[in-house]
């Protein structure tokens, strides 16, 4: 029979310890004895009708505090399958419990309450979900009995969730409503939602294709334990971690490199055939070679990456911050080695999904570190192979597990998101930035103007826009080459898969600031209309251009104005919280300190600020008078 | 199994010559061959064992050559490690605690394998496949490693040990199927057979010399079956004529009770298990 292991996630709120009470309870799984300790219980805690909920919450503690603290196993099968459930809470504070539970999991259960909609928790638990590379996704939308079965409640959270989903990495999304309290669409399907057509949670367990996630092809098999009863016997003893393998095929040693051949795969019965992924057996080899625990036999012509570098994304499950000078100890299969943190890449908001700067990890922080190993490792990247693409790091001087990791491959040594001063330029290796072969001296000569970045910063509703179509307006009816780079427009293309958080503004600055330098050597006059809050940000673009012919200009209105304007209803949805991260409401800007030019549009017309753009241009001998 | 091994130097496996023990002596033997078992089997004896386990036992040792070494709570008291319950209801069940984590000590063990699973009782629910205790044996749920994939950090400090549980994410049936599977033989008490018993606060108990009859009670004759062997004083018998594996995992399948709900010391609270589990036991 198969076995399906999933994991629950969703708060106490959310009904999750009823949902799986009703499960076990629908599915017969709950003995007379278990029954009657929660009608006990119940009657202690004065709940009234039997508390379903009571069946899971085990531990003393949780049950006092009304609250689960750890992940729960429960096993319970039908006709059709075994099922072990991961039962972990969905507390912010809890990630730790639900990324253990994924680990071994092939389906999670995300609950969402009807009343409430998708909430952050609900994106949180998602994320997670495809970070740990769950083949299955099934969003139970819960409590369909106190939003009266309503269809339209229901699809609009899907529509809400499926929106998420797109930005994240899950291939298989089911989503079915449901009553956990009442029964509806648990175990039996209910006659209340007669809109609905879908599986019941329990059909969708039973007959979900299991075994997806686990890798058939690429022969893996760390040693465990060496068996040497006598001089004549020497075998491996380890778990087939992935692929398959037969006796007469070549393998070959990591990290020695030596080459030999499979030579029998024993057992206590008898010799076996073919060992496949998951099957724990001893094997022997044609030649005398010395193998020990923490090598790994491979097949020659399928060899994981050797690497004394990874980079990694981790999940931090200690109380105590890392910290990033010290050294951990790294387990990876059967192997540990030394590992030092060397660069923190980023760390994940999971509320935003924004990647964000950062110095150190926290309890439940989740994000990407590049870590420099003592030894070599030989790995895969989790998304192709779980069992070689994860470790988790424990702290040498308490011996506990601080984290989880997830091996995106051998370090690539990316620069830190939001690090990229404008001293340390990232600069492509191997590639050479050869002086252009026709300079910006002679365009700007036959032409009749020198090229400049005119980059007008301000908050949104200020007038940057409107300012600058009348600036190029203006300049490009007088012949002058000219190009406008719209902060608006980069993000429906060039910009299109960033957010607004800190560490993806500065990139967004990055990339048109690259852009603005090109239409630069090109001869242009490039106008820059960006909010770009940040004065680190703006040194940016000043860095790259030469003195005197990079212009900031600070577009300055007054909030209150901007709100009043707000062209684009922009300010009405941040305050509506809709949008997070606004630049004046909730995100801070940080006004230039000495610009090349201050336009207070709330006194000036646009007629006047571009009179005053063009004054600037003759006055740094840009362009040659108007007339 | 091979990874307790391959990770601590001085392991034991907790041999009770219940179902579970033999499932898990089953398992060391094919994990291992065609090497022998390379850790002792230590058995913490109450001296209230049902004598076809003990039988068994010494028959299962020497047939694998396997290394057996008993502990007995009788010693225990004879030292004044701890003092005998008293009443009608006394059990060795709780003393049982100091006579292994005495035994832990003597052994040097710094890991103890055993066959509980996680289905058996709430508490357990949430129990590691390795299980951290400090110093004094003791389990701090909230001070647990996180266990992720199959990846398992067996590192402790001098003093510290583990239990180790590889059958935690089996069930009771699953036991029962991989007991017929494999044709692991099992005392005969698993199997119906008549026996005297008395009927205690709903719990079978089988005559023996260490449980006295309370006003009123009786010896009856009746057809019955273990479904766990643990001490004689508190392990409850069910009614059933399952003879055979087969009849077995039919009644288990079907089964209304838990195991643990026929032993008379998970009753005493609700948090019972819980508690003893705290102090050391398994």
């Amino acid at each position: 029979m198969d076995l399906l292991r999933f994991t629950t996630a969703g708060s106490v709120d959310d009904g999750k310890s009823t949902l799986i009470g009703r499960l076990l309870y629908d599915s017969r799984a709950i003995h007379q004895d278990q029954y009657e300790a929660i009608e006990r219980a119940s009657a202690v805690q004065g709940n009234g009708a039997i508390n379903l909920a009571l069946l899971t919450d085990g531990l003393r503690a949780e049950r006092e505090q009304g609250i689960t603290i750890d992940v729960a196993y429960r096993y319970f099968s039908t006709p059709q399958r075994k099922f072990i459930i991961a039962d972990t809470p969905g507390h912010i504070q809890y990630t730790r419990n639900m990324v253990t539970g994924a680990s071994t999991a092939e389906l999670a259960i995300i609950l969402i309450d009807a009343r409430n909609g998708v909430l952050q928790q609900s994106r949180r638990h998602g994320f997670i979900a495809s970070l740990l590379q769950i083949p299955h996704i099934l969003v139970a939308i819960n409590k369909m009995d106190l939003v009266g079965y309503s269809e339209e409640a229901y699809r609009e959270i899907v529509a809400d969730y499926r929106e998420f989903v797109q930005r994240v990495d899950i291939d298989d999304v089911v989503f079915i409503p449901i009553s956990a309290l009442e029964g509806d669409n648990v175990v039996e399907q209910s006659d209340r939602m007669d809109w609905y057509r879908g599986p019941t949670i329990l059909h969708h367990l039973e007959t979900v294709k299991v075994g997806e996630g686990r890798n058939v092809v690429d022969f893996r098999f760390p040693v465990q334990y060496v068996l040497r009863p006598n001089q004549n016997f020497r075998g491996y003893a380890g778990r087939v971690v992935s692929g398959s393998i037969a006796p007469g095929e070549d393998i070959v040693v990591l990290p020695s490199g030596q080459e030999s051949r499979v030579h029998s795969i024993v057992s206590m019965e008898n010799d076996i055939q073919r060992a496949r992924a998951g099957d724990s057996v001893v094997i022997t080899v044609e030649d005398d070679i010395d193998i020990g625990r923490g090598e790994m036999i491979v097949r020659r012509r399928n060899q994981p990456q050797i690497t004394r570098s990874i980079d990694a994304d981790i999940c931090w499950m200690s109380e105590q911050p890392m910290k990033t000078n010290r050294r951990w100890i790294l387990q990876h299969t059967t192997r540990n080695v030394q590992a030092v943190v060397g660069n923190v890449i980023y760390r994940m908001n999971i509320d935003t999904l924004h990647r964000e700067t950062a110095d150190t990890f926290g309890l439940n922080d989740i994000g990407r570190i590049e870590f420099e190993l003592a030894d070599p490792l030989f790995v895969d990247a989790y998304r192709v192979n779980r069992e070689t693409g994860s470790f988790i790091l424990i702290d040498p001087d308490t011996n506990n597990t601080v984290a989880a990791g997830m091996i995106r491959g051998a370090a690539q040594h990316v620069p830190p998101v939001g690090r990229v001063t404008v001293m340390e330029r990232p600069v492509s290796p191997g590639v050479v930035w050869d002086d252009l072969y026709i300079p910006r001296e002679e365009r700007e000569r036959r032409q009749g103007h020198q090229a400049a970045v005119i980059w007008m910063t301000g908050l949104s509703g200020s007038g940057k826009s409107t300012i600058a179509r009348a600036l190029e307006k203006r300049l490009f009816e007088q012949g002058v080459r000219t190009m406008s780079i719209d902060g608006d427009h980069v993000r429906h293309g060039l910009c299109g898969d960033l957010s607004f958080s800190e560490a993806d503004r500065t990139e967004n600055i990055r990339r048109v600031s690259e852009t603005a330098r090109l239409f630069f050597e090109q001869g242009s006059i490039t106008i820059c209309a960006l909010v770009s809050p940040y004065r680190q940000d703006r040194a940016y673009p000043r860095h790259i251009i030469p003195e005197g012919n990079f212009l900031e200009v600070h577009v300055d209105c007054d909030l209150d104005i901007c709100k009043d304007r707000d062209p684009k209803g922009l300010y009405r949805k941040a305050l509506d919280d809709e949008i997070l991260d606004f630049t004046g409401i909730s995100a801070p800007y940080e006004p230039p300190e000495n610009p090349e030019l201050l336009l207070q549009t709330h006194a000036l017309s646009v007629e006047e600020c571009v009179d005053r753009i063009v004054a600037m241009l003759v006055t740094q001998g840009i362009i040659q008078d108007i007339p | 199994m091979r990874e307790t091994a391959a990770q601590f130097e001085q392991p034991c496996l907790m041999f009770s010559g219940g179902k579970d023990s033999l499932v898990m002596v089953h398992l060391a033997r094919k994990a291992f061959w065609p090497a022998p078992i390379p850790f002792p089997l230590l058995h913490v004896d109450t001296g209230h064992n049902f004598p076809e386990t003990l039988e068994l036992r010494d028959r299962l040792v020497k047939k694998i050559g396997a290394k057996l070494i008993v502990r007995t709570v009788q010693e225990s008291i004879d030292r004044g490690r701890v003092k005998e319950e008293e009443g009608p209801n006394a059990s060795r069940n709780m003393l049982q605690i100091t006579t292994l984590l005495d035994a832990l000590k003597e052994l040097k063990a710094d890991s103890a394998l055993g066959g509980a699973r996680r289905d058996e009782e709430k508490a357990r629910a949430k129990e590691r496949f390795f299980s951290h205790r400090d110093r004094f044996g003791q389990w701090d749920p909230r001070n647990q490693r996180p266990e992720l994939w199959h990846i398992f950090n067996g590192r402790r400090h001098p003093g510290e040990h583990f239990r180790i549980f590889p059958l935690s994410n089996w069930t009771e049936l699953d036991v029962w199927e991989y007991i017929l599977m494999q044709s692991i033989e099992i005392p005969s008490m698993y199997f119906s057979h008549e026996r005297e018993i008395v009927e205690r606060d709903g719990v079978l108990l089988a005559k023996c010399d260490y449980i006295s009859l309370l006003d009123g009670e009786t010896w009856k004759r009746e057809t019955i079956r273990f479904r766990t062997v643990g001490d004689m004083t508190c392990t409850g018998a069910i009614r059933s004529t399952a003879a055979t594996l087969e009849e077995i995992i039919e009644e288990v399948a079907s089964a209304r009770v838990t195991e643990r709900g026929a032993r008379a010391d998970d009753m005493r609270s609700e948090a019972a298990m819980e508690d003893r589990k705290r102090q050391g036991y398994f």
